[in-house]
């Protein structure tokens, strides 16, 4: 069994003025899709609609062929999202923070899991440290290696690299590669350069709105 | 990797989100501190600035002990929503695969054991300074705690409502206070009846209903509003 999240005519207006319309896009499994535009041309507004996250203006989606509405169970079971704030609470340390989030994806998870995934990000030793004393870059990092922990198909991704130094970056493209050649999808967006080890789909909304 | 038709678990989901919200309260202290001590504070006043005659106390006092309690459950309102919103993870726990209203009855009902209850408990002891008649100290703590717990519910909706206000408290207290005004009635009603030595039974289940009621609207009401202000 595949999977499919199909959109079609999408449209996304602010202040009377269209960002983007007519828009449409499928993802399936090995696709990474770039969203591209400049500042303001409706990057987050497009990952937002088709995570479900704002009601359609226009268009339609469907997961599977079943329009996201009925399918928003199952759609949400399989998606990761991570947006532009990391969503990793201060007072939290990294373990407790992560526990949480694989709590609500109805995982139990092991200590040693999240152990793991947070070293594979550079985070050993900083386990138990409120995550409100790690810098912005170490606190992205703790949102990053929930890709690791829960496997979902469909990852949505809000500009994943900022605040990530050098290597972390080198890391997480792999990541997005390895992720695709394993079946998964990955759609974001991002002002880094992806070194195109696959199949790269862009989405360039600069032009989309006339 | 398949893909999946559902997610089972929402009992951890609800444990760990229990969890999380405790251990974060528990960590930030001095926000914790603020209603019990806006409760005390303005009760202490009374004596002061009304008469130390403690039959003229004991006429008002259960009125002014709800009032107080009210008032004290609305101050840390605001911070239900507000940080799990600056800091993204509102966004993701209305991305969660589970239903969204039993995850914030798991946030409210943290919020009731951290402000309600302690209030709840603590009432007593204020009573006793507004000279408030032995025998309804009981019945002042059983109506708080089951009066603060339909607030918190009630409040909760209109913290929903305003989470993506920058300056959302005020409207925040416009929008709850009118609601409140039931349990007001029925709760300080039943500390009154205890006092004058009446039957607090029928305020009392008015309360209790109150509460159910609460229980089962209030969360899906909840989980609306916070559709509403996080997706625009």
């Amino acid at each position: 069994m595949t999977f499919r999240l199909e959109a079609r005519g999408l449209a996304c207006e602010r202040d009377d003025r269209w960002l983007f319309r007519d828009l449409d896009l499928g993802v399936g499994p090995g696709d990474v899709v770039r969203i591209e535009g400049p500042n303001g041309s409706g990057k987050t507004s497009l990952l937002k609609l088709l995570a479900g996250q704002l009601p359609l203006q226009a268009g339609e989606l469907h997961w599977n062929g079943v329009s996201l509405r009925r399918a928003r169970p199952a759609f949400l079971a399989n998606l990761l999202y991570l947006g532009h704030a990391p969503g990793i609470k201060p007072a939290l340390n990294a373990l407790e923070n992560l526990a949480w989030y694989q709590a609500l994806h109805g995982e139990s998870g092991s200590h040693r899991a999240r152990l793991a995934a947070l070293e594979v990000l550079g985070l050993a030793g900083f386990e138990e440290v409120p995550a409100a004393q790690l810098s912005a870059g170490q606190q992205r990092r703790i949102a990053l290696a929930r890709l690791t922990l829960s496997p979902r198909l469909l990852w949505i991704l809000d500009e994943p690299f900022t605040a990530i130094d050098r290597q972390g970056v080198a890391a997480l493209e792999d990541a997005l590669w390895n992720h695709a050649a394993a079946g998964g999808a990955v759609l974001l967006t991002t002002h880094h350069e992806l070194h195109a080890r696959g199949a790269l789909t862009r989405v360039d909304l600069s032009k989309a709105g006339d | 990797m398949q893909p999946r038709t559902s997610v089972a678990g929402l009992g951890p989901a609800l444990l760990a989100t229990l969890r999380r919200d405790l251990t974060v309260a528990l960590r930030r202290r001095g926000d914790l501190v603020n209603p019990p001590a806006f409760f005390a504070l303005v009760i202490t006043l009374f004596p002061l600035g009304i008469s130390p005659v403690p039959e003229q106390l004991a006429a008002i006092a259960p009125g002014l002990l709800w009032v107080a309690a009210l008032l004290a459950t609305q101050l840390s309102l605001d911070a239900l929503f507000r940080s799990d919103h600056e800091d993204g993870s509102l966004e993701q726990l209305l991305l969660a695969p589970q239903p969204l209203a039993a995850l914030v009855l798991a946030k409210v009902a943290v919020h009731w054991l951290l402000t309600g209850l302690p209030l709840a408990l603590m009432a007593p002891l204020l009573g006793l300074l507004l000279s408030l008649p032995s025998g309804s100290y009981g019945v002042l703590a059983a109506s708080l705690a089951l009066g603060s717990a339909t607030l918190g519910l009630i409040g909760a909706i209109g913290a929903a409502l305003t989470v993506g206000l920058a300056r959302g408290s005020v409207l925040l207290s416009l929008l709850v206070l009118p609601l409140t005004i039931p349990v007001l009635i029925f709760g300080s009603g039943a500390v009154q009846a205890a006092a004058m030595g009446g039957d607090v039974a029928p305020a009392l289940a008015m309360l209790g209903a109150q509460l159910a009621l609460a229980l089962m609207l209030a969360p899906w009401a909840i989980a609306g509003a916070l559709r509403i202000s996080i997706h625009g």
